[in-house]
């Protein structure tokens, strides 16, 4: 005898999803199964029950009926108390649990003996990617944030010019580019907005570039992956370089969404009530994680609030907002989860424990909780790189003062120079004294006057020095012809050549050295 | 003809004029005084010598006809160089004082009359002055004639490493050294020209081979060394004739090139000895085969994308390095600037200390273009501001914006101060090719993820970018 699928309205109020939509029903009974739906099931998400019924369910009108009927009942959101009570001892359930934040629910299942299957828990490995039913709906939060957005900020998101004038473009900000948030930058930059994100772990940079996002930094070294490819809390350090970049990008852009989710944790508050005072009037925030108390201080889950002028929204039903897109999505997922089970299609769910996907997304096993499972064999997060980054030498400014040096590399050098100077003074005649002294003494002139010498003008600085070196000019000049001593011979003829081949080289320096510098200078100008 | 004492008090004017001179370079508006100053000292030098007691009339012909010869020269050269070509003039001219050197040191050693009055221990210190005086005349020519080559391209910038050239130089040294021994005991000038011909040769070959052991990048230190030089050659002359105008106005122009090479080679975080010694990353580890050839894709940008990046801009920050100079595209990077500073957009320059092939080479080529030196920054005072930038562009410089400076321990340039453009938003690097710099180091600015990367002559892809911008 084939098993049989019960999917039961959403009890939940304003839950308009629905887990199985007449398409995929077609393909579970293809898998050799029996479907059964409650009358009006698909209401909310515009599917009929003739839908249903074409696609081969059986329609049954009561709830009750139906839970007693099913060995598998498909649903979406977790089942409230009333619809525990529903509940068959040994029945197996697909939907979302969040076992972390209802340890209560888990005890009353675990109670009943059942088999339960988490959509959030399925494992975050390539395989299961067609079953995670997270990245589907967050996909379509993400898309539905831009959209309420868009539709309660006052301008538009492209910028147009007009004949009626220049529109600028909306400057759209997203914290978390996990999926919600890559969705979310999709969606903006295909509405024409600019768009930015932001995200802890570095590796996505290149998915929000590649959707048309333009990524963020924040100026602090700190690997944000955790495992299984999403976000862990940060350092203090880095979280204070986090709010400060927020802040900045508060003032200047018209559009926040944030998607900043830690598993099983509270939601990080990144945006503070000064940053929503900072941005413009007619502003909009956009907080998906409301439901886990929102990443903006002043947000209200499930509302939409008017706060200093800025348009909090925070909606924790999004996906439900775009019902019959979600709840295809959502169907398939499960669809794909029910093909894992049954892969005999003999019409019977098998629970694999030993299957990894399977293993995973099982938090309860006949009444013993699995949850949580042991950690995946495989994850998305890639190697952590290497962070070392060599401490960089404090620059120092052209003409400041060099540290002082230390107290024996001075003395050594005092020492050397008092040698130095004490041999010159005892072996050297008079007249060279006097030379070196004058030497000794321009060096050091020439060592304080270069230091302010302007950077900007160093090449000025070389050409005009090099203009001055012509005064080398003078030792030719007075070879030329000095007074004569007639009682020596000189080789007169040599020496006029040298002499005068060296001024004229010279002269070329001299000249050609003074006019290039003038030349330079004239050009710098403010 | 002159009183000695009036010819004396004109050397402490000029000597005085001189140092003002290099004083009035600390500003760009008092620039121009500064150079007006070497002027009229360099004028009253000459004229108090050429009147002064040494010089008789005789002389005046001769005089007047090589000053009125190298000026035409000097003037024409000075009127017809490219601000590009600078760093080769000034490494020409360094070579005529050195070679000058040569020739006044020979012609004083070969004139009787100039070492008459000296005995003893005068008569030693006064050719040790001209053995000198005629060594770093011969080393300063012959390497800012390499340096020429160099500079000029018609000598390959690649360091040219002979085999045990560390050996090479200290022998050069050991040779130098024992002709100046036998020199100072010749009799006579000519049993002394021999050992100082020798000498004059060897110092030949050895500043050919110390500026050919030198890398392109390194050419900012090698010019302001062979500056350093000229001055050492004039102040070693000036000890030789006994003048104190010549010592002290060596002895300036020598420590402004001394301090000039230190603070190229602070801004290289090389030191000193290494640059002389020769070759770029010899010393320290193989170059790019440090495990350090960083991976991943290069995204390419069209001028179009370019000027679309600048037009969304609020900060932009320009980083021109050699390639600009080379394409002599910075008329171009003026009017883009022009242009973009008209719509509201703060454009400004961060030069690194050794971009080019000069100290100041870019500073030089901007003025020119007649951009306001006051958005012309220094790489300390901008650096900071990277972050806060929306585009840096890198117009042909390589290894002044390498991250593995900082990143890469290994890196051969390792320490060396960059440019911070990797900080800014996006980073458009205009470069010819995937080649390396001149430190031969791959760069891993290029694999960044906001490293844009426009291929092509510079000159050719700016002016696309102007017209893209303008249209």
């Amino acid at each position: 005898m084939p098993q049989l699928i019960g999917v039961p309205r959403e009890t939940a109020a304003g839950e308009k999803r629905v887990a199985t939509v007449p398409e995929v029903v077609e393909k579970l009974v293809k898998l050799g199964l029996r479907v059964a739906v409650q009358s009006g099931v698909g209401e909310g998400a515009n599917f009929a029950d003739d839908a249903y019924r074409a696609a081969g369910a059986e329609i049954v009108d009561d709830a009750a009926r139906l839970w007693a009927s099913a060995d598998v009942i498909f649903k979406v959101r977790a089942p409230s108390m009333a619809e525990l009570g529903l509940m068959r001892a040994g029945q197996t359930l697909v939907s979302f649990i969040w076992p972390a934040q209802n340890p209560q629910l888990m005890e009353a299942l675990a109670a009943k003996k059942a088999t339960v299957l988490a959509m959030d828990s399925v494992p975050r490995i390539s395989r299961a990617q067609k079953l995670d039913a997270l990245s589907s709906m967050a996909n379509i939060a993400g898309y539905r944030a831009v959209i309420e957005a868009a539709h309660h900020f006052g301008r538009f998101f492209t910028g147009q010019i007009t004949a009626a004038g220049k529109v600028p473009p909306a400057k759209v900000f997203i914290i978390g580019a996990g999926v919600a948030g890559l969705a979310a930058i999709g969606a903006a930059a295909g509405l024409g907005a600019i768009v930015r994100a932001n995200d802890t772990r570095p590796e996505v940079a290149d998915q929000i570039k590649s959707l048309g996002g333009e990524f963020v930094g924040v100026d602090y070294q700190e690997e944000g992956t955790g495992t299984g490819g999403y976000a862990k809390v940060m350092s203090e350090g880095f979280q204070k370089a986090q709010r400060d970049a927020f802040a900045k990008q508060a003032k200047d852009v018209d559009v926040i969404i944030t998607t900043a989710l830690i598993p099983g944790k509270p939601a990080p508050k990144l945006i503070t009530a000064e940053m929503v005072r900072s941005m413009k009037p007619g502003s909009v925030i956009v907080d998906l994680a409301a439901e886990q108390g929102g990443n903006c201080e002043l947000t209200e889950p499930g509302q939409v609030v008017v706060k200093h002028g800025v348009t909090i929204i925070g909606y924790t039903d999004l996906p439900s907002r775009l019902a019959r897109q979600s709840s295809t999505l959502y169907a398939t997922n499960l669809l794909r989860l029910t093909e894992e089970l049954c892969k005999a299609k003999d019409g019977r769910i098998h629970v694999n424990m030993d299957d990894e996907v399977i293993r995973g997304t099982t938090v309860i096993k006949d009444g013993q909780i699995t949850w949580p499972p042991p950690a995946p064999k495989l994850s998305a997060a890639p190697p952590a790189k290497p962070a070392a980054r060599p401490a960089v030498p404090a620059p120092k400014g052209h003409g400041a003062a060099s540290a002082p040096a230390s107290a024996r590399a001075t003395v050594i050098t005092f020492l050397a120079g008092a040698i130095l100077f004490w041999f010159i003074g005892a072996h050297a005649p008079a007249a060279f004294i006097g030379h070196f002294t004058v030497f000794v003494l321009a060096c050091f002139v020439g060592y304080m006057v270069i230091w302010n010498v302007t950077p900007a003008l160093h090449t000025p600085l070389m050409s005009v020095t090099n203009a001055i070196s012509s005064i080398i000019a003078i030792g030719a000049l007075v070879q030329v012809a000095p007074p004569m001593d007639s009682s020596l011979e000189r080789p007169g003829g040599w020496i006029i050549g040298l002499a005068v081949l060296s001024i004229a080289l010279v002269a070329i320096n001299m000249f050609g050295g003074f006019a290039v510098t003038q030349r330079m200078l004239q050009m710098f100008r403010k | 003809m002159i009183a000695p004492t009036l010819a004396t008090v004109a050397y402490v004017g000029a000597t005085i004029l001189f140092i003002l001179s290099l004083g009035g370079l600390s500003s760009p508006e008092s620039s121009r005084r500064g150079n007006l100053y070497g002027m009229v000292g360099m004028t009253i030098a000459v004229l108090a010598t050429v009147f002064g007691p040494h010089v008789t009339s005789a002389g005046y012909p001769w005089i007047v006809a090589a000053m009125v010869v190298g000026a035409a020269i000097g003037l024409y050269a000075a009127r017809v160089v490219k601000m590009t070509q600078m760093p080769e003039l000034v490494a020409l001219m360094h070579s005529l004082v050195g070679l000058a050197a040569v020739l006044v040191g020979f012609a004083n050693y070969i004139d009787p009359a100039a070492a008459a009055g000296f005995q003893g221990a005068e008569k030693t210190i006064h050719e040790l002055e001209i053995y000198i005086g005629v060594l770093i005349g011969a080393v300063t020519f012959s390497g800012s004639i390499i340096a020429f080559g160099k500079l000029s391209a018609r000598i390959s910038g690649k360091p040219v490493l002979l085999p045990a050239r560390h050996w090479i130089n200290l022998a050069g040294l050991l040779g130098v050294i024992w002709c100046g021994a036998w020199f100072i005991r010749a009799h006579g000038i000519d049993e002394g020209m021999k050992p100082l011909a020798i000498m004059t040769v060897i110092a030949l070959l050895f500043g050919i081979h110390m500026v050919m052991a030198i890398g392109g990048a390194d050419m900012p230190v090698v010019v302001s060394m062979l500056n350093s030089y000229s001055g050492w050659a004039a102040a070693a002359t000036g000890f030789m004739l006994s003048n104190d105008l010549l010592i002290v106005t060596g002895a300036l122009v020598g420590s402004s090139g001394a301090i000039l090479s230190y603070i190229m080679c602070r801004a290289m975080n090389r030191n000193f000895v290494s640059v002389i010694a020769g070759g770029f990353g010899t010393e320290g580890g193989k170059p790019a085969a440090a495990g350090a050839a960083p991976a991943g894709e290069v995204t390419p940008i069209s001028a179009v994308e370019t000027a679309e990046l600048l037009r969304n801009a609020k900060h932009v920050i320009v980083v021109p390095g050699y390639g600009m100079a080379v394409a002599q595209a910075q008329h171009t990077v003026f009017e883009i600037t022009r242009y973009l500073r008209e719509k509201g957009v703060n454009v400004r320059f961060g030069i690194h200390p050794v971009a080019g092939r000069m100290p100041g080479h870019m500073n030089v080529l901007l003025a020119e273009a007649k951009v306001p030196y006051d958005i012309v920054m220094e790489m300390d005072e901008i650096n900071a501001d990277f972050p806060e930038t929306d585009v840096a562009m890198v117009i042909g410089a390589n290894d002044i914006v390498n991250p593995a400076a900082q990143e890469d321990p290994s890196s051969p340039i390792a320490g060396m101060p960059v440019l911070e453009v990797w900080q800014a938003r996006t980073v458009v690097v205009m470069k010819r090719s995937m080649a390396s710099g001149y430190a031969g180091v791959d760069n891993p600015l290029f694999y960044k993820d906001n490293t844009r990367m426009l291929f092509g002559d510079a000159k050719k892809m700016l002016d696309e970018v102007l017209v893209a911008l303008k249209a």
